[in-house]
């Protein structure tokens, strides 16, 4: 991997990780008497050990100039390898608590084996460490190609892949020894939010720079999603973490604001994590993959217009659907929930464009199972949209807040759409990235394909099922006026519907194996000569003499 | 990539453009999704007029409806509140008896005890009243503080080493952390203890040691348990002489006990819940307790 970075580069990433070590240093050291402590000293130790491998490979021969000639993909290829670490580790912990539910004992009575510390493992696990993985590999690729230019350099692509998941090791490894900020979705302390907000920084300016070296005139929309992506997740991220810590030398801070401000800024944060992390970056791989493995042009381009500027102006107003029936101002919880009505016509529009972009290639979908993972995505897309409206009515959320059917709800989107949309990008990406005819196994990609839907499909039902008997059992009342149930009663009428959803996660999470092991397979198949013309046009920006001659 | 090309299977032509492969065709918007976008805009429109919607500075718009939550929440408690008044007065108004013998008023005793009974105190005496190990079962007849309908409100009222004022006190000395029995001294003790409950055989050889606990029983333990051990309802203090163990029986539980003591802990329910409610749960666990005989 080195041996592509210039002589300069490897320079600049030698700064970078000395000057990683020595921040972590720092952090430890004011930590030394806090959990703050282990934290500095994984960046440091990060640091020393990223600094002596530099080191070791710095007098490696510099790349020729004939590297231009291809795209820069070797940080994908890590993002692609990390995503399916945490999308085996996300699922395990997610299935794990979702057994714990059902055995409530079963903590071993240790701290980090509670409920409360481990489910924010999975959900970190699968959504900034699988889902983020995977975007920012993803979009490093359709940028690429979409706009026929390099990556603006070599080392902000490390910093962004290697930042981002040590990023990811401080939230999980966080959670266990008990850091939390308390905010959902939120959870890391101020020193990993400001070093995440570094990252974030970083790779903005690299896709803009990108953009900006493009030799297409126009930007395909791929690239529109993810840079709303980019943009609207450092808006939100900065501003629901706006926090003061206890001190310099402590994990815990607290946040700037309080009360309802909080909690409206709190829901605003995570009904846009939905929106812009779980949705829109994963539209941008959707437009990119799908088209590509079908062999189709996409359905509608003005529909795509309508769809993403929909999407993007409306979701921005919708997180106080979270907060109905609270003490949030009715009309704040009003204007939430139509908003959230008006987003279903735009979001249908993308998914509709999606599925009709197929038509011409439904034989497709039947026979490759990597184009089907996408076409499930899209419908799981439609629906998980269509239910998110609903529940944002207030009426239907009195039912269903508070109870599994919101759980049931984001899986729908998780698992249907999102981790599917990932996985046929994955399985499209692989065989490219690493110059391979195919996946190792096609019937491997068959049966992961089925493992995921049929654990999707238990998953959503039982929490559909819990939900709604949860809600309903809460709002019953006697002739005489009085309350049916106790909660302790709608608790352990739960019990079979959890079973069942730890049997459908697992099926889920065995999928994610599987799909582990035929990666890691197709990477050791061996390698062909890349099939389509899959590089840059020559002579890119900044000619090849030029550009030796800089050297 | 001028002029866009024909797609032969829709027949409409692509936008020109080509990114790595990706071509975009020309479909106009579909009609549905335009339609479906004017009524979901003009339902929320109507949402806006209908309700507070849009702030306007210091004040919102109202909405012509005129809702609010606050006066709906005011409103179906209002409503609920009178739903229930004619129950609630008749148990406010009665006594134990009456209530007990009154047929229609013990079905709703039962109905809504077991609710609250389920939302306060099965996390601790059991969803079926029968304790666990710390917490003692409502069901068997034996009541630390006294079993008649107006002391267990007043248990509820206050709680057990609670936050209220008028919390009952009770507290099992920690005679091995406090230095006040030695080991040997406890586990004669705690033989003893045992022997008043259970018939086993003794040998002969236990003879001394239990006449040794026997003695240090009278010095340290009546004062509370009573000189026969039969506990002692006006300082919570249990009976030693039956099969009812709140922290276990054992000789290794009554280890504990005698070596860290005990200081369990039952909250006050006088802030939580109002006194037709502790009424309701008194009558409640008095009539689980009866039909457990």
């Amino acid at each position: 991997m080195i041996s592509q970075l210039t002589k300069t580069e490897r320079e600049i990433a030698l700064l970078l990780t000395i000057l990683l070590a020595i921040s972590g240093s720092i952090l430890g050291l004011m930590g030394r008497g806090d959990l703050l402590g282990y934290h500095g000293a994984l960046l440091a130790i990060a640091g020393y050990a990223l600094t002596f491998v530099l080191i070791k490979d710095h007098f490696d021969p510099e790349p020729g100039p004939k590297r231009i000639e291809k795209y820069y993909d070797d940080p994908i290829k890590v993002g692609i390898v990390l995503a399916i670490f945490w999308v085996v580790i996300g699922t395990f912990v997610g299935d794990w608590v979702a057994w714990l539910l059902v055995f409530p004992d079963a903590t071993f009575d240790a701290g980090w084996a509670s409920f409360g510390r481990l489910r924010p493992v999975h959900t970190s696990g699968v959504i900034f460490g699988f889902g983020g993985n995977a975007l920012i590999a993803t979009s490093f690729h359709v940028v690429q190609r979409t706009t026929r230019a390099r990556l603006a350099d070599r080392v902000s692509p490390w910093v962004v892949i290697v930042g981002f998941n040590l990023f990811c090791l401080m939230a999980a490894s966080g959670y266990l020894m008990g850091i939390t900020a308390s905010k959902e979705y939120a959870e890391p302390e101020w020193y990993a939010d400001i070093f995440l907000t570094i990252i974030w920084v970083v790779y903005f300016v690299l896709y803009m720079r990108t953009l900006a070296r493009r030799e297409e005139p126009h930007i395909y929309v791929a690239n529109w999603y993810f840079l709303a992506f980019i943009i609207v997740v450092a808006i939100l991220h900065i501003l629901n973490n706006l926090a003061v810590p206890v001190s310099f030398g402590h994990a815990k801070s607290y946040s700037l604001f309080s009360g309802v401000q909080d909690a409206m800024l709190q829901w605003w944060y995570g009904h846009n994590a939905v929106a812009f992390f779980l949705t829109a970056g994963f539209l941008g791989m959707l437009y990119y993959y799908l088209p590509k493995r079908a062999g189709r042009p996409i359905f509608s381009y003005r529909l795509s217009i309508i769809s993403f500027w929909g999407i993007v102006f409306l979701y921005m107003w919708a997180g106080s659907h979270h907060l109905h029936y609270t003490a949030l101002p009715h009309w704040v919880q009003t204007l939430g929930m139509t908003f959230s009505i008006m987003l279903l016509v735009p979001s249908w529009a993308s998914a509709g464009n999606a599925l009709m972009t197929l038509n011409g290639a439904w034989g497709k979908v039947r026979d490759d199972a990597t184009l089907r993972f996408m076409m499930v995505a899209a419908v799981f897309y439609g629906l998980s949209t269509f239910e998110g409206s609903f529940m944002a009515i207030r009426p239907v959320n009195s039912l269903s807040h508070y109870t599994d059917w919101t759980v049931g709800h984001v899986h729908a989107g998780a698992l249907g759409w999102v981790a599917m949309i990932t996985f046929g990008a994955i399985y499209t990406l692989t065989p490219w990235l690493w110059n391979k005819e195919r996946m190792y196994s096609n019937k491997l990609i068959e049966v992961h394909f089925w493992l995921a839907l049929i654990g999707t499909m238990i998953y959503v039902f039982a929490m559909w099922n819990s939900g709604i008997i949860q809600g309903l059992m809460w709002r019953a009342y006697n002739e005489n006026g009085t309350l049916a149930y106790s909660f302790i009663e709608s608790v352990a009428a739960m019990k079979p519907y959890y079973v069942a959803r730890a049997i459908g996660g697992f099926l889920f999470f065995l999928g994610a194996v599987v799909c582990a092991y035929n990666v890691w397979k197709t990477i050791q198949l061996p390698a062909v000569a890349a099939k389509n013309p899959d590089k840059p046009p020559l002579p890119a920006r900044g000619s090849p003499t030029a550009l030796s001659a800089a050297e | 990539m001028a002029e866009g090309e024909n797609d032969l299977h829709t027949g409409r032509k692509t936008t020109g453009h080509e990114w790595n492969g990706i071509k975009e065709l020309t479909t106009p918007v579909p009609k549905i999704v335009l339609f479906f976008l004017a009524v979901t805009f003009l339902v929320s429109l109507l949402i806006w007029v209908l309700a507070p919607t849009w702030p306007t500075g210091s004040a919102y718009t109202k909405g012509i409806l005129g809702i609010d939550q606050r006066t709906s929440l005011e409103t179906s408690l209002k409503r609920s509140a009178a739903r229930t008044a004619p129950w609630r007065n008749e148990i406010e108004q009665s006594n134990f008896e009456t209530i007990a013998q009154n047929t229609e008023l013990m079905k709703t005793v039962r109905s809504h005890g077991a609710r609250l009974f389920g939302d306060n105190c099965a996390m601790c005496h059991g969803a079926d009243a029968t304790g666990g190990i710390g917490f003692p079962s409502l069901v068997d007849d034996q009541w630390l503080w006294g079993g008649d309908p107006s002391t267990i409100m007043e248990t509820l009222r206050v709680g057990i080493n609670s936050t209220n004022d008028d919390t009952r006190i009770s507290q099992m000395i920690a005679y091995g952390r406090d230095g006040i029995l030695t080991l040997e001294q406890r586990r004669s003790v705690g033989a003893y203890v045992r022997s008043l409950s259970q018939s086993h055989e003794i040998s002969t050889a236990d003879i001394e040691k239990l006449e040794a606990g026997a003695t240090i029983f009278a010095q340290q333990c009546a004062s509370c348990h009573g000189p026969d051990g039969r506990g002692m309802q006006s300082v919570g203090a249990p009976n030693l002489t039956d099969d009812h163990w709140i922290y276990g029986g054992g000789s290794a539980d009554i280890d504990e006990t005698l070596r860290n003591g005990r200081h369990g802990v039952m909250p006050q329910w006088e802030k939580r819940t109002s006194a037709t409610d502790r009424k309701i749960l008194t009558l409640y666990i008095l009539d689980l307790a009866e039909g457990a005989q």
